[in-house]
């Protein structure tokens, strides 16, 4: 009983993580068609903003929750000013671009920081269920990932901010016509995305610690994620991370984590060859 | 003068030659003043941790010889090359320092790939080579000297140690690429050997953050203790996840490898983790404590590992090998190296083995504590039976490869 309780736990921590990595991904990439190959740099700066606000003496909370997402939003909406909107429409030159920028983020970084490893230990402390333990930052993870996808859909649902949103990435030019300013929106939409993405690095921070290069380890599943998705935003981002993060986990236990991280890019594979357009362009096709 | 044809042909041949050469004879003549010792280490990439300690006790090395005359009356000079954690700058680096500089010696390679990239090119160009980091074992080469320890030395004496303070049980996560592969049948081999058994070994790539499955899996196999060889920066969070889990009140860990990480991970992760290494900073003698002083303080390096030493240890038993042969030559070097060549210093007595090229050791069991290991136990001079399982130089002095060392468990 308490196995499988700590291993429903540990799905939904899986769950939450790809959640946490992928969903600044989708609002960029989701709504604004922009491939952003510096995504994994932004949750490096993420991590980087958490811990040396952490250590110069702000509490953790305010250090996660706040600065991590103020300074990779700041400096999103500093890269879409200077760079991204130079670039709407072309493909493959905001790929170039981006990953550019992811270079020259990681050189900087590097530069600043130096390429060793740094982290902060995870609070909160642990917490038993039946004669297992595990960290109850974990399941406040799980809580986080949640609150963000309802926040988020409440958002875009309900307010005249997310109709604004939702209305200029289908239709810039009508927007524009009904009195919109497209160029803010896309400015905020990818600050929002950055913000996103610097909330999930500075969470994600004290369970892995970062390192300069430590992006590349997740914008490979950041990409999957939200490709496997599709176009439904928050309920794509859901769904696949559900999806793909269980397999994972079970896989994971079942056998090991190599085959863990093999299962998720077959299921990835197979998603897509039945459905080319992720999940959400079959189903829930009116979804966010 | 009296010129013949023949006198005049071969004179202004010479005279070719020697214009040809020019610019090589005046650096000939100028190198006759120093001797010449490559370092390659990466001191900046993913590596730098290592490399940079590296680069600086081989400084300190060099500085105490020339302190002390040098070698045969002359100073050496030290050429560092930073291949920046790039295997390929390894080999442009390993080839500039045998041909154009000429050095008497080669040190360096942090892994076992950078290794093996400079090694057959050093032999190649007749060039002595230290590699003075702990490995996996298994090379047989007689222009090598692997001066850092192997598992047979570490691995034999830590499990006993841990198995009979904690159990019997053992659950082994490890790096998924030759070292880990070969360590972690180091473990069972050894747990088996002393009545006890491995129950699960888990291998994780390089670069996995994600632990938390695994501790899961950890709970439910109920080990006495975790073995732990995983390596490098990704792998730190394992630790972090671990007592993040409160696991490191529960179920005490060993390791072969936690070694910089104690600087990195805060004294609440690590204390009481236990490990073996060829060398610790807690080691209480006073050549090690000189040591570590002067590490510390003059080139700030915060933590000094066994890497780090045995560099030391490597130059200082070149230094005394060249002295001892009387010559720079490669061939009489070597032998002066084969004829029992010793140095006792901070890591205490490292003797070169002769048939392996390996050295024997003095292998300390340590426990993490406050950011530092305190030595608990020591095991004085031990043999790389590993590699001596698989490789003599006396037999066979033109063997030329690395073993994978095959443990029966």
């Amino acid at each position: 009983m308490d196995y499988a309780i700590i291993l429903l736990l540990q799905i939904g921590s899986a769950i939450a993580s790809l959640v946490l990595l992928s969903i600044g991904l989708a609002v960029i990439f989701g709504m604004m068609r922009v491939i952003n190959l510096a995504h994994g740099e932004f949750l490096m700066l993420g991590g980087y903003a958490a811990i040396t606000a952490y250590n110069k003496g702000v509490n953790l909370w305010i250090a996660m929750l706040v600065v991590a997402p103020l300074t990779v939003g700041l400096f999103g909406a500093l890269v879409e000013r200077l760079v991204i909107r130079h670039l709407y429409g072309r493909l493959i030159d905001t790929m170039l671009a981006t990953w550019g920028l992811s270079l020259a983020m990681i050189g900087f970084v590097t530069v600043v920081f130096g390429n060793t490893v740094s982290g902060i230990s995870a609070p909160l402390g642990s917490l038993s269920i039946g004669g297992y333990r595990t960290g109850r930052y974990e399941i406040f993870l799980i809580g986080v990932a949640a609150l963000l996808l309802v926040a988020g859909w409440l958002v875009l649902r309900y307010t005249r901010l997310g109709l604004i949103a939702r209305g200029t990435m289908q239709n810039s030019a009508m927007a524009a016509a009904l009195g919109t300013n497209p160029s803010a929106v896309y400015a905020v939409t990818f600050a929002v995305g950055a913000a996103l993405t610097g909330l999930a690095g500075g969470l994600l921070a004290p369970l892995s610690g970062v390192v300069p290069t430590i992006g590349a380890a997740y914008i490979a599943k950041a990409f999957i994620t939200v490709i496997s998705g599709g176009a439904a935003i928050l309920s794509g981002t859901a769904i696949a991370s559900a999806l793909l993060g269980a397999i994972n986990t079970i896989t994971t236990f079942a056998f090991t984590s190599v085959l863990g991280e093999v299962a998720l890019l077959v299921a990835a594979v197979v998603l897509l060859r039945l459905l080319p357009q992720g999940i959400t362009g079959r189903f829930f096709r009116r979804a966010l | 003068m009296f010129l013949n044809r023949r006198k005049l042909l071969a004179s202004t041949a010479a005279g070719a030659v020697a214009g040809a050469a020019g610019p090589f004879v005046i650096r000939d003549l100028h190198a006759q003043d120093v001797v010449k010792v490559a370092g390659i280490h990466d001191t900046s990439g993913g590596l730098d941790i290592y490399g940079k300690q590296m680069v600086a006790t081989m400084d300190l090395a060099v500085n105490e010889i020339n302190a002390a005359g040098g070698v045969l009356g002359r100073k050496i000079q030290l050429i560092n090359y930073d291949p920046q954690s790039n295997i390929q700058f390894y080999t442009q680096y390993a080839t500039e320092a045998a041909t154009k500089e000429k050095v008497a010696v080669v040190h360096g390679g942090i892994t076992s790939a950078s290794r093996e990239a400079i090694r057959p090119l050093l032999k190649r160009f007749n060039t002595l080579y230290f590699y003075n980091t702990l490995y996996e074992g298994g090379v047989c080469d007689r222009n090598i000297f692997c001066t850092g320890s192997t598992p047979a030395q570490t691995v034999e004496k830590l499990v006993p140690y841990v198995q009979k303070k904690w159990g019997k049980k053992i659950y082994t996560i490890a790096a998924d690429y030759n070292y880990g592969h070969i360590t972690a049948k180091w473990v069972k081999k050894y747990a088996q050997d002393n009545g006890g058994e491995v129950v699960q070994t888990d291998f994780f790539p390089l670069d996995v953050t994600d632990f938390g499955p695994t501790i899961k899996k950890i709970q439910a196999a109920k080990p006495d203790l975790v073995m732990s060889a995983l390596v490098g920066a990704a792998h730190i969070s394992f630790y972090r996840q671990w007592a993040a889990a409160g696991m490191n009140k529960q179920i005490p860990l060993a390791s072969t490898t936690f070694g910089n990480e104690v600087v990195i991970t805060s004294p609440e992760e690590h204390n009481g983790f236990v490990v073996a290494f060829g060398y610790l900073e807690g080691i209480d003698t006073p050549a090690n404590k000189k040591f570590v002083e002067i590490v510390h303080g003059k080139y700030g390096i915060p933590h000094m590992t066994e890497l780090a030493t045995m560099t030391y240890h490597g130059v200082h038993l070149w230094a005394d090998a060249v002295k001892k042969a009387n010559s720079l030559d490669r061939m009489k070097v070597i032998e002066a190296l084969e004829g029992g060549a010793a140095y006792d210093g901070p890591a205490g007595k490292t003797t070169i083995d002769p048939k392996t090229h390996h050295t024997v050791l003095d292998v300390y069991i340590g426990e993490a504590k406050d950011k530092k290991f305190v030595v608990v136990e020591k095991f004085l001079q031990q043999t790389p039976a590993d590699t001596a399982a698989v490789c003599d130089l006396k037999k066979n002095p033109n063997e030329n490869k690395q073993y994978v060392i095959d443990v029966k468990t």
